[in-house]
């Protein structure tokens, strides 16, 4: 029977994902609406936005770009059904990059101005957190023995415990993950400090929509990656994911965005002085006892 | 035996028959050269057929004669060198020959009378696939050159037509390569050895033009200086070991330290790894087969292909995890700066130069910490990248001569202007860094092989690899861009270009998707016999990324379903006119988009890093030359 849990793991992921995702979306603009003095959007807001892009005429620059955001879409889901499945967690990050890999060709497909200087971005922040996400999973291993999921989730003791400078560097790098201040520098939630509307400048209707939703999976896969780092007390787990989507609000409101260079270097700084603390104290550890 | 002498003994004979076809007898040339490619592909594989999966297969002759013969044609070579480099004021080069062949000569009549030689070829499956790239990919190549030769020369109508020479240096080169691949007597693979370094001398010297004698002459001084040591380590071998066979190196006691720090030495600089990344960056000036074939089958391949034989020996010779760490730490540098300095490169040639130099530096890494699992990565990481830069230099050279530059900026929309190109391209620049294609799949097993060998090398490829992502994506963006064709541009393909590319990425899109054949018929009996151990790839995750192969294939067709679709032109502040692409800028006037990549010149730009990375990579190596000597001589 458990042989075949994985299973029930994965449909439940791609049916409740954008539920969840939503759900978190809206309550993210009633506490950023309350933070900035405003009453805000209805909860449900995210779902009726999304379902309205959906009725819209379909309208786009070239062919193209709708293969690629649905490539990008589709990606996600692999990447998120491999990590619920509790497949190999390098895998299911290299189905991510994928993902987000296409997303960045479809705003490059469209030849335009604002969605090329968007693409340029998203790749900067790519590159941004690309090393901290390895150095948290190669952390993991040396932690665990293993980079499977399922190995991970049943680790015995609080992994963050093993991997502190890992876990702060890697909520540092979810700030861009997540699109929040000050690390938006490819699209923001902000519209007083867009480039019009950056990457997604030339997206419409439905394939807007696959976008937003596909943000959703991403983001119930990234906090099923910060779940991990508690994942042996799964009460304590669900307050920390709490606390950190809160605490990402909160950077989201009270920073303006950063140049591209301040958040690649402070980003590279972070993945790499964590990074290599983190391997350095765990090889000690494993040296001397 | 008789078959591996073939594959080394004809390509010569071939390129002899190519010196004296003319220039102008075009169609001859393409009917030698692809009778040469049937040949010389089909005995390849034939090769396989007869020995895949068995142990390596030693062949004894008496090679004493041979053994003079070869000294004989070193020693003219050499001749033939130093009063080429004397006549060019080279006068280092021609220094470096001497001594180089001066050792030799020194080795041939004081030690090699006493030293037995009992197995001077064998065959193993790694030989194996490197002669497969050989074969294949180096005669594909050789094919295309014969079309873009042609063009070159009505290009530049300044350069002397040498074609013959040309071809002929190709098929030595290739003999030499096959010679490298399946030499057991390092005397022998030192002779293949500088063959290949003088065949990339005449290669990158082909125009004559300044700079082409100028980086052909720094090529030649950094590969005679690691040939050098080459011989320095053959000469310490037979001194204090009696043996001169590669196969023996990994039985050896801490004395042969010192002769494979030298080995790797050699290696290196072959790889074009820091600090000598310079000669192959210099290549560039040569015709882009050129390039193709020394970055994809030749030349380098040969670098790391000695590097991956040495493997077992950092293992299992005492003392040699040190010199297999400070090899690897000099590929780790080499991978992270190397990434690095792609993104501030404009010239397409240049980022693909550098990404082979990065890519080399990823295997000679996973073959410096010598354990199995970074041994199969290793080899996976040689074959992908072979196939799919030999891809990506050759259509770069056929954009080339479309659109009258190399540089990426003008890549803009090729997709539309010439479709099928942009493809292939697009497939080689896929297959270079993304999941599921094959240099992830090798990438991820070398995370994995890293994490337990020392762990602090997976921030190395942390690093680089995040950079990899970048360049060749704002790349892949640049030509998928949907643009319109500029009025006029009328894209000229010949069918042998057209063929060859279409082979070329039909390899790339099979190897990608037979890579769980490739592990487990070449791949496993090799690692299993030279290190005991196996690695096998989890079955689930093979079907995951066969999965996502397929998703990528069939993903496209939706292309042809989209239907009720409107179209608008890009948003330009409202400012659009009734051409397309255009807008009315200030004063009225009408302006086309134009729109330019990031190069981030100030943070990753070459001057800065590369002398970061010289002075690290010379301090490595040195260290390692030290550790070696100093450990040898307590063993001794």
């Amino acid at each position: 029977m458990s042989d075949y849990l994985w299973i029930l793991f994965v449909v439940l992921y791609i049916v409740l994902a954008p539920f969840i995702g939503g759900m978190i979306a809206g309550i993210d603009r009633k506490i950023t609406a309350r933070m900035q003095g405003r009453y805000g959007p209805p909860l449900l807001q995210p779902f009726y936005d999304v379902l309205k892009l959906m009725q819209k005429e379909n309208i786009v620059v070239n062919k193209h770009q709708k293969l690629y955001v649905l490539c990008s879409l589709i990606f996600i889901i692999v990447a998120g059904a491999i990590f619920f499945a509790g497949g190999d967690l390098l895998l299911s990050i290299f189905a991510l990059a994928l993902a987000s890999i296409f997303l960045v060709i479809a705003a490059y497909s469209t030849y335009s101005p604002y969605a090329y200087l968007g693409a340029e971005r998203e790749l900067i922040q790519i590159m941004a957190y690309e090393p901290m996400v390895i150095l948290t999973i190669v952390g993991m291993y040396i932690a665990t023995g293993s980079f499977s999921v399922t190995d991970i989730g049943a680790y015995e003791g609080l992994l963050v415990l093993k991997l502190p400078a890992m876990f702060v560097g890697f909520v540092y790098i979810l700030t861009i993950k997540i699109r929040k201040s000050p690390f938006d520098i490819s699209m923001s939630h902000h519209a007083h400090q867009e480039i019009v509307r950056g990457l997604t400048t030339e997206f419409s209707g439905k394939e807007l929509a696959y976008i937003e939703i596909s943000h959703w999976y991403e983001n119930v896969m990234l906090l099923g990656l910060v779940y991990l780092f508690f994942a042996s007390n799964p009460i304590l787990a669900v307050l920390v994911l709490v606390a950190t989507y809160f605490l990402e609000i909160l950077i989201d409101n009270v920073n303006s965005r950063l140049k591209w260079q301040s958040v690649l270097f402070s980003t590279w700084l972070v993945a790499f002085v964590l990074g290599i603390a983190n391997i350095a104290v765990l090889g000690f550890l494993k040296y001397f006892l | 035996m008789e078959l591996v002498l073939f594959l080394i003994i004809v390509p010569i004979i071939v390129g002899v028959a190519l010196l004296f076809i003319p220039a102008r007898l075009h169609t001859a040339r393409k009917s030698v050269v692809a009778a040469a490619t049937l040949v010389l592909s089909g005995v390849s594989i034939y090769l396989v057929t007869q020995y895949i999966g068995e142990d390596q297969q030693m062949f004894s002759f008496d090679a004493h004669v041979w053994d003079m013969v070869i000294v004989g044609i070193e020693m003219i070579l050499a001749g033939f060198i130093i009063v080429l480099s004397i006549i060019k004021k080279q006068y280092l080069a021609a220094a470096l020959m001497l001594v180089g062949a001066g050792l030799m000569c020194w080795f041939e009549f004081a030690w090699a009378g006493d030293i037995p030689v009992r197995n001077v070829l064998f065959v193993d499956n790694l030989s194996l696939i490197m002669s497969l790239i050989i074969g294949v990919i180096g005669c594909l190549i050789a094919l295309f050159a014969v079309g873009y030769m042609k063009t070159y020369h009505e290009k530049h109508p300044d350069v002397k037509d040498r074609t013959g020479f040309f071809f002929f240096i190709i098929f030595a080169f290739m003999g030499a390569m096959y010679g490298v691949v399946f030499a057991n007597s390092l005397v022998w693979l030192f002779f293949f050895w500088e063959i290949t370094t003088l065949c990339s001398f005449f290669l990158i010297g082909y125009s004559r033009q300044k700079t082409a004698v100028k980086n052909a002459f720094r090529a030649l001084k950094m590969n005679l200086l690691g040939g050098i040591g080459f011989a320095v380590a053959i000469i310490l071998l037979a001194q204090n070991t009696g043996t001169i066979e590669l196969d023996h190196i990994s039985t050896l006691s801490s004395v042969a330290l010192l002769p494979m720090g030298l080995l790797a030495f050699a290696g290196l600089t072959k790889a074009a790894q820091m600090p000598f990344s310079s000669w192959l960056l210099g290549a560039m000036v040569a015709p882009t087969p050129v390039s193709a074939l020394l970055h994809s089958s030749a030349m380098v391949k040969a670098g790391v292909y000695l590097i991956i034989r040495l493997s077992p020996a950092f293992d299992a010779v005492e003392g040699g995890g040190i010199v297999g760490l400070c090899v690897a730490l000099v590929g780790a540098v080499t991978f992270v700066l190397t990434s690095f300095m792609a993104i501030s490169q404009k010239d397409a040639k240049r980022v693909l130069a550098y990404s082979t130099v990065a890519n080399l530096g990823l295997i000679v890494v996973c073959a410096g910490m010598g354990n199995y699992l970074l041994a199969w990565a290793a080899v996976m990481l040689v074959i992908f990248h072979a196939v799919a830069k030999s891809l990506l230099f050759l259509s770069v050279g056929t954009v080339e001569h479309n659109l009258g530059d190399r540089s990426i900026e003008s890549m803009d929309g090729l997709i539309r202007s010439m479709p099928k190109v942009a493809v292939g391209m697009a497939i080689g620049i896929l297959g270079m860094f993304l999941a599921p294609f094959g240099m992830l799949i090798s990438k991820w097993a070398a995370l994995e092989g890293l994490v337990e060998a020392n762990a602090f090398l997976t921030v190395f490829v942390a690093f680089g690899g995040a950079a990899t992502l970048f360049f060749w994506s704002k790349w892949l963006g640049k030509i998928i861009m949907v643009k319109a064709v500029p009025e006029g541009f009328v894209p000229k393909v010949s069918n042998l270009e057209k063929v060859t590319l279409g082979v070329l990425a039909g390899s790339t899109v099979l190897v990608c998707l037979t890579f769980p054949l490739i592990s487990q018929y070449f791949l496993e009996p090799f690692i299993l016999g030279t290190y005991g151990e196996i690695y096998v790839l989890e079955p689930s995750n093979v079907g995951i990324l066969l999965m996502m192969m397929g998703l990528m294939i069939v993903l496209p067709l939706s292309l042809l379903t989209y239907r009720k679709v409107g179209y608008r032109e890009q948003y330009l502040a409202g400012a659009n006119v009734d051409e397309k692409e255009k807008f009315r800028g200030s004063l009225g006037v009408t302006q086309s988009i134009s729109v330019q990549s990031f190069y981030l010149d100030s943070i990753f730009g070459e001057k800065r890093l590369f002398n970061i990375g010289v002075i690290f990579a010379i301090a490595l190596i040195l260290i390692m030359l030290v550790f070696a000597a100093l450990r040898a001589g307590v063993g001794a």
